[in-house]
């Protein structure tokens, strides 16, 4: 797998901290929702760094992907991407990347998906996919955030979740609930598995993304609902540079 | 060729004279590791020395810590390319350990907890060159950083320089530990940029 | 436990192995020579900050695979897997 370039075509901020990046590559081949690509940065004197970002948008024809990139207080790598990049700025990048956490068009069983943090974005891509070819899988998100304003793609979801129920979304607040909420701020629990994701007996596949401590503890609590281990996909986020 | 990306410095400070080849500064202080941070309990902590066939020598934490300890301030040379300047440890020099060791096998494998090993020539450990050290920057040394305690050799790679040491091996010959197996260069010199075994 | 986890998983040495295997990795089934566990190689426990890769067994820790990178070779150890299934129709490169 060879490093191809890519343009940078349009930024959108997500929220305060979360920069999506489009970008038009060359010769891409298409991908499937879940997999992701690794981008290198180059200095001038040679020196660079590799990160790797899940692909945001849905399999299409037309070249382009977008990733969504949260900036790390002490990134490397991500306070460039959000800050300093620009629109006509080329990058490297390797992919698509990954067969086994992937969401294909034609899987029509159950999925739930549960989601830490920036591990939204493999999902969202997911989401993305089945709306594009009018998947009708049933779909549910467990979605797990700090605070209201860390909900990367909230409009979209909303959307998706009025159009009968067509993606059913459930949030988890760990640090800051919104005013209307009526469960206290804190890490998803059995009770919030229970009421929120779709039973075991249904056989759904799940897919859980975030942070390795939100991966297991998600994981185990999925086990415990009766999910078959062979019916959970895991994708591990977390510091791939240096860190102090 | 790569694309030279617009701007991109990376994290590195400015070059230093004191670098060896192909190193930059760094100021904070990169965690690595080849596996989980183990948790050793200090009551179950101990440091052995043998020769393969016979346990020579053994301490306890209780023991070890009564030993005679010095505080040195070094520099800092990681094969990933980073350098550090200036850290302070206090330790156990390893002529201390092996004071009344008398063997005429040449080479060491120091063994960690976890299953790392890494090794040297018994004279690139003694004569001030290494310690058993338990403090960085006047704590305690903290797990993710080799604590309880960690081997430090600062004149080689810091690969050589074992998190959460428990002994060493004297060996006849050189042998190579767990990175020197694999493509990294059997000894580790920064300033002859000794990084790779096929160099 | 609360425990700060220092480890990823399989996904995300995929791009780099990806140089060396024509065919997918994280799909790909092994066996642990240590414990006998099977497992895709997606769920194995990735060391990445360190001088090269190392996938370890999630169940019992044993080092599975290790990569190393020197200027002119890739270095890499598969003796703590039994052996590596890869799929011959996860061919890289194919999305669709």
């Amino acid at each position: 797998m060879t490093w191809r370039s890519a343009t940078v075509v349009g930024l959108r901020d997500e929220t305060a901290t979360a920069r999506t990046i489009a970008l038009a590559v060359r010769d891409w081949p298409s991908h499937i929702a879940g997999q992701h690509v690794d981008v290198r940065l180059t200095a001038p004197d040679g020196y660079s760094a590799v990160r790797s970002y899940s692909i945001a948008s849905a399999p299409n024809s037309d070249g382009r992907i977008e990733i969504t990139v949260e900036r790390l207080a002490n990134g490397e790598v991500s306070p460039y991407l959000t800050k300093e990049l620009l629109v006509g700025d080329d990058l490297e990048l390797r992919g698509p990347i990954g067969g086994w956490f992937v969401w294909r068009r034609d899987q029509t069983e159950p999925i739930q998906l549960v989601a830490g943090g920036s591990g939204i974005v493999p999902l969202m891509a997911m989401i993305r996919s089945r709306a594009s070819v009018g998947s009708t899988a049933p779909f549910r998100l467990l979605y797990s955030v700090r605070e209201p304003g860390a909900v990367l793609y909230g409009d979209e979801l909303r959307a998706l979740s009025d159009q009968d129920h067509s993606v059913i979304v459930t949030y988890a607040y760990t640090r800051a609930t919104p005013k209307d909420s009526s469960r206290p701020p804190g890490r998803i629990d059995a009770m919030l598995i229970a009421t929120g994701t779709w039973p075991s007996n249904l056989n759904p596949t799940s897919y859980v993304c975030g942070p390795t401590s939100f991966v297991e503890h998600a994981n185990d609590l999925l086990i415990a609902a009766g999910h078959g281990r062979e019916n959970i996909r895991t994708e591990r986020f977390g510091a791939t540079g240096e860190r102090k | 060729m790569a694309i030279i990306s617009r701007g991109f410095a990376g994290r590195r400070s400015t070059a230093d004279a004191k670098l060896p080849p192909g190193q930059y500064l760094t100021t904070d202080f990169p965690v690595l590791s080849a596996g989980p941070t183990p948790h050793i309990p200090l009551d179950r902590w101990e440091f052995t020395i043998d020769d393969g066939s016979n346990l020579l020598k053994r301490w306890n934490w209780k023991s070890f810590r009564e030993l005679p300890t010095e505080t040195i301030t070094v520099d800092i040379h990681c094969v990933t390319r980073w350098s550090k300047f200036g850290t302070s440890w206090e330790g156990v020099s390893l002529d201390v350990l092996l004071a009344d060791v008398k063997t005429d096998l040449s080479y060491t494998m120091f063994r960690s907890y976890g299953d790392y090993t890494t090794n040297l020539p018994l004279k690139d450990v003694v004569n001030k060159q290494a310690w058993i050290a338990f403090k960085f920057n006047g704590a305690d040394l903290e797990p993710e950083h080799g604590g309880p305690a960690r081997l430090l050799v600062p004149h080689l790679y810091f690969w050589k320089s074992a998190k959460w040491v428990r002994g060493l091996t004297l060996m006849p010959h050189d042998k190579p530990g767990f990175w020197e197996g694999l493509g990294y260069h059997i000894y580790g010199d920064p300033w002859l940029e000794q990084r790779y075994s096929d160099q | 436990m609360s425990v700060p986890m220092n480890y990823l998983d399989g996904n995300a040495a995929a791009g780099e192995l990806s140089r060396i295997f024509a065919m997918d990795i994280t799909s790909a089934e092994g066996q642990c020579a240590n414990c006998g566990a099977m497992g895709r190689f997606a769920e194995a426990h990735l060391y990445v900050q360190c001088p090269g890769l190392v996938a370890r067994c999630a169940l019992c820790g044993y080092v599975l695979l290790r990569c190393v990178n020197t200027e002119q070779h890739v270095f890499l150890d598969l003796r703590g897997m039994k052996y590596l299934a890869l799929a011959t129709t996860q061919l890289q490169e194919a999305g669709s």
